[in-house]
């Protein structure tokens, strides 16, 4: 039984999948960045199993630079989201309605 | 044999800690199965010969990422359930099912044309991590070098958002001190 390229990629797909539906369902801020880093992550698995597959270092850069995007990316949404949290004492999306700062 | 156990095995951890990180109604729970799912990730790239990047998936998002998260949450008001959509869940699955499709195809047109050739090809005999220094300091050191400020200037942000009043410490501080500064202040800004 050999595992190949396919069944890396529908591994990834499945987690890319539970991550969307994480980011529909979820109301609390908090929890749509725990599912944006499920589909970083399925991305990752993606990119890491081409590179192998295909013997080409390029796909590991990507998720070398993705990791670094993540890191990033949760920095400065969790410094908002303290703002915010400060501010309104709540970090639902119903009531992010206006940009009013 | 031993890799297919091995890719059974984790895929099916991963999928079920991932699907708890989505679906449970408590931040705490959602946060532990998140760095579970996370390490349990790192175990497929070293499947796949790529050792170095499974030791920064264990310390970037297990390590940094996880540790951020856990301080983040201190902030906010974790122990209420979290409200969740009363939406259509078919829409729901339905747009999710056509993503999915979508990425497939994205990830399976290269395949069906099978015209890649690798750029940098993996070199036998040479460590992994040593590969990639050797790419990364030749061919990406440029995005390498913008990663960097990027990441400079992603934590001169984060100091200046939430360092807000960082300077005043609440164990450090008598009761009297701490009332007279939320009566003038009048928000909920220490909380």
């Amino acid at each position: 039984m050999e595992i190949g390229l396919n069944h890396y990629l529908v591994l990834s797909t499945i987690l890319f999948t539970i991550g969307l539906v994480g980011i529909m369902r979820r109301k609390n801020i908090l929890m749509l960045f725990f599912a944006t880093e499920i589909l970083l992550n399925s991305a990752n698995v993606g990119f890491a199993a081409i590179s192998h597959y295909y013997g080409d270092l390029t796909g590991q850069m990507f998720v070398f630079f993705i990791i670094a995007i993540a890191a990033a990316e949760v920095a400065v949404g969790l410094g908002l989201l303290i703002v915010w949290h400060k501010k309104h004492n709540s970090i639902d999306l119903d009531f992010m309605t206006s940009m009013r700062g | 044999m031993f890799e297919a156990v091995a890719f059974y095995l984790f895929a099916f951890l991963t999928i079920s800690m991932f699907y708890v990180a989505v679906t449970t109604a408590q931040a705490l729970y959602a946060l532990c199965a998140l760095a579970a799912g996370m390490i349990f990730i790192s175990a497929f790239f070293f499947i796949l010969g790529a050792d170095f990047l499974g030791a920064i998936q264990i310390v970037v998002y297990s390590g940094a990422v996880m540790a951020l998260y856990s301080f983040g949450m201190m902030f906010f008001d974790t122990t209420r359930d979290i409200k969740e959509k009363q939406g259509n869940k078919f829409i729901i699955v339905g747009l999710s099912v056509i993503a999915a499709i979508l990425v497939v195809t994205i990830f399976s047109a290269p395949i069906v044309a099978d015209n890649i050739t690798a750029l940098y090809p993996i070199i036998e005999g040479v460590g992994n991590t040593q590969q990639i220094g050797m790419v990364l300091f030749t061919k990406y050191l440029v995005p390498f070098e913008v990663a960097a400020i990027m990441l400079l200037v992603a934590m001169v942000s984060g100091i200046v958002l939430a360092g807000k009043k960082m300077d005043l410490s609440l164990t450090l501080m008598s009761e009297d001190e701490i009332r007279r500064m939320k009566e003038e202040k009048n928000k909920k800004v220490l909380s």
